[in-house]
């Protein structure tokens, strides 16, 4: 398996995502301009320019039209994917961090970090179709957690947000009453800060990723924890394969100690999980710093990760993978 | 419980999710508001009716000041009149005074008529720690003031503790005999397997390894079983314990009972004697003076009664090794223990002395200690009672550097090797007592660098004979040595830089028994230790440390790799009793990776298991086999014979295994199928309004549901040819 190297940004990358059709691949990271590529080769298609601040999120509407993303500048900016234009800015106090759009494309969910007294927030946004129609009032304020929220996701029919950060709790929000509903068990759930949350193809269960060295499966409408899979080193990004029953989990040791260590120190390998039988299958070395950011191809044929070392791995599978037997 | 009501405070207009702020993360299942804490009633005593693990908590002894540990109380004073009293005292003062710091106004002589007649004829004298008074107590007791006034010395404690003896005698009472637990059942395994320990974050945990299975089997679990570390017996038969009170040993196959306590309050390094006998317990304590040197205290227990046979005491100076130029502190063990499973002797340096003790008595062999001057180093031969010393070179130089073989209990100097300009010393016996290689560093001409060298004894042979091995290249650093156990070769990794070479060389040549040879010479290999199998014949050179844990699995019979291998960071390599295995581990020195890995002693690995904060990894040792060497011939010999039926076994049990990791595996399948049915239903359900949601867009995503299914068929195909053969065997 031969990777694609993406060299289009200057710092650690923090998010990736595919498109549905999985022909294009957005990229964020510190740097202040999020890319889109070409998903079968690696071209870059373009940049977007706009953000002050370090981009920590996206997520591409279900027809590739619109794009938002989540920036340290305060701010959460929507862009018309094709042109590359900004169509709207939302302004917060305080940084933005995760963004997702909702089932429909009409609504999004915003989180904002704690910053000068402001608690962290999530806010739900109604996105509108006419970008000059687009009101920046929040339908939704959550606060509660302490600490940073670093993923969110919406849960079936748009009834629920899921979101987990820095105080290591998954919580189940009703939209409606805006009440946690469920969070997951301190005994079961994780020890430490959760980096990741990744949905399945479907929306049925979702993966979670922390620094306690583990990734876990959920059950989304339940929060009920299926799977555990334990690894050596802090979890910061994890993916569940759309067609075989694998998942992915990248890490490494944190950025501030790796270069006191060797270079295989780390071990910054994107490591493979059969998702059911919770077992290493196998792994894929490559990045020389830890990974922040793993997706999967819709189409299940590849899949990318990103790292603190600057560059994005588009790998495309080899005839054999799909013939691994357990 | 104050009565806040978070009612009270506003919320703000957007503010939607006030009550999950005071959520607490533990949830217990009480009312607070219907309990009235008035009502509860705590269970009698002090420990609420719960029983303490600690089921005879010991006394402990104070040391505080105002304690009477520090007093002893002085008798036989001649009794003087009230002018000369001031003498008495300033005697007295001058005598004890010596000895240890004399509280102010800790000195006192009762006198008649209320203070102010003739003294009573003894006094009391209050130290500042209970040490000293001990020590004024051995010191003095006895001391002749004059003719007739011989002092009689006690502690103050020791009056009410002899009070206390009752004077009738009581039989002791005799307790049923109750059998004890099979100490050696697991030796019995049917499956013939090993035994380890892992301390890791805060557990302890014991495992049978089973590398059929390829993964660890538990045998028992427990947290908080130690407060610094465990440790086996030699034999294997019991596994140690360290806590604050002191030491316990624990036994058995299944069960871990804890068997015995050694009680030394501050424990922390333990040593048993090879045959498991006896026990020996340090602890060091910090001085009340911080000028002093550290207290260090050491007992020796039998382990079967716990009673203490024999106690050291004394400042750290006294048990510092290393002869008259020591380094400071005290290396462990200070007692090294005879070879053999007898027990019959320790032996421990001092200053210019080596000295032996009898297990027997408890006390010096002869009463008297091993006179050698300036001596640095000894070690026991780990067979016989032979001691080997090292003692540096004296007099500036004129007089010579010395190895010696001694032989114990007659003092006999068996033989003697004088050694020029050496800097140091190293010695290294063979497991069985036949070979003692000496490492010699010497100066070169300039005095500037040093080169090594090897002295080879045959000490099983007549008059052990002496052979200089030197290495092809003089200026190679040696970096590690090690002993064939039982065997007659060793291995030598030397040179510098970062690919050193291995040199494996043997005792004997193929034409001369009494002929150093060298079998080999491997170049430029990332290793830097080297642990041959308990066995011989299978040697790994370990690349640690710098190296990040690169391992290679060498036969050194046929004098070829069997395999190369990686444990990426491994601290520690440790070999199974039995020569069959191999483990690496990362200990918690490193941040990342720790846990452990089992190989096969041919290098390939068999399972790994990942514990954070991983602390020690022990196998259980084996006490030695009970067939005579012509026996174990024997059956090396028709190993073939032998090893069928094992195969058999081998193969029943992995058709076993295979069916049962199918089963568990089938019903993981099965769990996760009957999840995404149930899901699916809902999702089926929910259809509708997920295309009300895209404004009436057709959802597709249920395609991928199938992709999942069809995937999970071709699995289960595979494996279900594998039970038709398990069900053909059993037919």
């Amino acid at each position: 398996m031969r990777p694609i190297l993406l060299k289009g940004h200057e710092r650690p990358l923090t998010f990736l995502k595919y498109n549905r059709d999985g022909d294009l691949l957005f990229s964020c990271a510190k740097d202040h301009n999020p890319n889109v590529w070409y998903s079968h080769n690696g071209d870059r298609v373009g940049t977007y320019r706009g953000h002050n601040g370090a981009v920590w999120c996206c997520d591409v509407s279900r027809h590739t039209e619109r794009l938002i993303t989540g920036s340290a500048d305060q701010s959460a900016n929507i862009w018309d994917v094709e042109t590359g234009a900004k169509l709207h800015t939302f302004s917060f106090e305080s940084p933005a961090r995760a963004v997702d759009f909702a089932l429909g494309d009409k609504l999004c969910v915003i989180t904002t970090d704690p910053f000068i007294g402001n608690p962290s927030e999530i806010h739900v946004k109604r996105v509108e179709r006419d970008s000059s129609r687009q009101s920046n009032e929040s339908v939704l304020v959550l606060r509660g957690p302490a600490g940073r929220i670093n993923r969110v996701v919406w849960g079936p029919l748009n009834k629920t947000i899921i979101s987990g950060g820095e105080d290591s709790i998954v919580r189940m929000w009703d939209v409606d009453t805006g009440k946690v509903i469920k969070q997951s068990d301190p005994e079961t759930g994780h020890q430490k800060v959760i980096s990741s949350l990744a949905k399945s193809a479907d929306g049925s269960h979702f993966i979670t990723g922390s620094h306690d060295k583990t990734a876990k499966l959920w059950d989304i409408r339940t929060l009920e924890v299926l799977k555990t899979y334990s690894t050596e080193r802090p979890v910061n990004a994890a993916a569940i394969s759309p067609t075989l029953d694998h998942v992915v989990i990248g890490g490494g040791q944190e950025a501030s100690q790796v270069t006191t260590s060797d270079r295989r120190a780390g071990k910054f390998e994107a490591k493979f999980f059969h998702k059911i039988f919770e077992e290493e299958i196998g792994g894929v070395k490559g990045h020389f710093g830890p990974i922040n950011a793993l997706a999967f191809n819709p189409d299940g044929r590849s899949f990318s990760s990103g790292g603190e070392d600057g560059y994005v791995r588009v790998h495309h599978f080899d005839a054999d993978y799909y013939h691994i037997k357990m | 419980m104050a009565d806040v009501d978070v009612e009270q405070i506003p919320a703000a207009p957007h503010m939607l999710a006030p009550d999950n702020v005071a959520e607490p993360r533990v949830q217990v299942n009480i009312d607070w508001s219907q309990v009235d804490l008035d009502t509860i009633e705590l269970p009698e005593g002090e420990d609420f009716g719960i029983l303490s693990d600690d089921d005879q908590e010991e006394e402990e002894i104070l040391e505080t000041n105002t304690g009477f540990g520090n007093i002893i109380v002085v008798d036989n004073l001649p009794v003087v009149a009230p002018e000369k009293y001031e003498k008495l005292e300033g005697v007295i003062r001058k005598i004890f005074g010596q000895i240890g710091v004399i509280r102010e106004r800790g000195l006192w002589m009762p006198r008649e008529d209320a203070g102010e007649g003739r003294t009573k004829g003894y006094a009391f004298i209050e130290y500042t720690t209970p040490q000293e008074a001990q020590t004024a107590k051995e010191q003095t007791n006895g001391y002749k003031l004059d003719k007739s006034h011989v002092f009689a010395v006690n502690m103050f404690d020791d009056f009410e503790k002899y009070m206390r003896v009752p004077n009738e005698w009581v039989p002791p009472e005799i307790k049923p005999y109750t059998p004890a637990e099979n100490m050696l059942a697991w030796l019995t395994d049917d499956r013939g397997r090993d035994q380890y320990v892992i301390r890791f974050g805060f557990d302890t945990e014991v495992f049978w390894n089973d590398a059929r299975l390829g993964k660890p089997d538990p045998v028992y679990h427990r947290s908080f079983w130690t407060e610094s570390f465990v440790q086996w017996s030699p034999l294997g038969t019991y596994l140690a314990t360290i806590h604050r009170q002191g030491a316990a040993i624990w036994g058995g196959a299944q069960t871990f009972n804890r068997l015995t306590r050694y009680i030394h309050p501050q424990v922390q390094l333990i040593d048993f004697s090879p045959g498991e006998k006896f026990l020996v317990t340090y602890s060091s304590h910090e001085p009340s003076n911080p000028r002093d040197t550290q207290r260090v205290t050491l007992n020796i227990f039998d382990v079967r009664s716990g009673k203490v046979l024999r106690e050291f005491k004394g400042s750290a100076d006294d048990f510092a090794t290393g002869g008259t130029g020591g380094v400071a502190g005290v290396s462990w063990p200070v007692f090294r223990w005879a070879g053999g499973r007898e027990d019959r002797y320790f032996a421990r340096i001092g200053k210019n002395a080596i000295s032996v003790y009898e297990t027997e008595t408890m006390s010096l062999l002869d009463k008297k200690s091993l006179k050698v001057d300036n001596v640095m180093e000894f070690m026991w031969s780990p067979t016989d009672p032979l001691l080997s010393l090292f003692v540096p070179e004296g007099g500036g130089g004129n007089q010579p550097a010395r190895v010696s073989l001694i032989s114990i209990p007659s003092r006999e100097e068996l033989r003697q090797k004088n050694l020029f300009s050496v800097s140091d010393c190293k010695m290294y016996w063979q497991s069985n007592g036949e070979y003692l290689a000496v490492k010699v560093d010497r100066y070169t001409k300039t005095k500037k660098s040093t080169y090594t060298g090897f002295e080879l004894f045959r000490v099983k042979e007549r008059d052990i004979p002496i052979e200089v091995l030197e290495l092809e290249n003089k200026n190679d650093k040696i970096v590690a040595f090690a002993w064939e156990p039982k065997g007659h070769r060793f291995a030598i990794i030397h040179g510098d830089g970062p690919r050193p070479d291995i040199s494996i060389y043997s005792m004997r040549s193929p034409t001369n028994v009494g002929r150093v040879t060298k079998l080999a010479t491997l170049k430029a290999k990332q290793a830097n230790a080297l642990y041959w199998s308990p066995l011989g014949r299978f040697i790994v050179f370990a690349g640690l440390k710098a190296y990040n844990g690169q391992l290679e699995f060498y036969n050194v019979d046929e004098l070829e790799s069997m395999a190369s291998g990686e444990h990426f960071m491994a601290t520690d390599v440790d070999w199974d009793p039995t020569g069959r295995f191999v483990a690496t581990s990362v200990t918690s020195v490193h941040q990342m990776e720790n846990g452990f890995n089992i190989w096969s002693f041919n290098g390939k690995l068999l399972y790994k298991l990942a514990r954070d904060k991983f602390f020690q990894f022990l196998w259980r040792p084996r006490p030695p086999s009970l067939l005579s060497a012509e026996e174990e011939a024997e059956i090396t010999k028709n190993l073939r014979k032998y090893s069928k039926k094992y195969e058999v076994e081998d193969a029943e049990q992995s058709t076993l295994i295979g069916a049962q990791d199918l089963e568990h595996r089938r019903k993981l399948i099965d769990e996760w199928k009957s999840w995404v049915a149930r899901w699916k239903e809902v999702h089926e359900e929910e259809k509708p309004y997920r295309e009300d949601l895209r404004d009436g867009e057709p959802s597709d995503d249920d395609e991928d549901l199938e992709t999942e299914e069809v995937e999970v068929e071709e699995i289960m195909k595979v494996e279900e040819e594998i039970i038709s053969y398990g069900f053909e065997q059993v037919d």
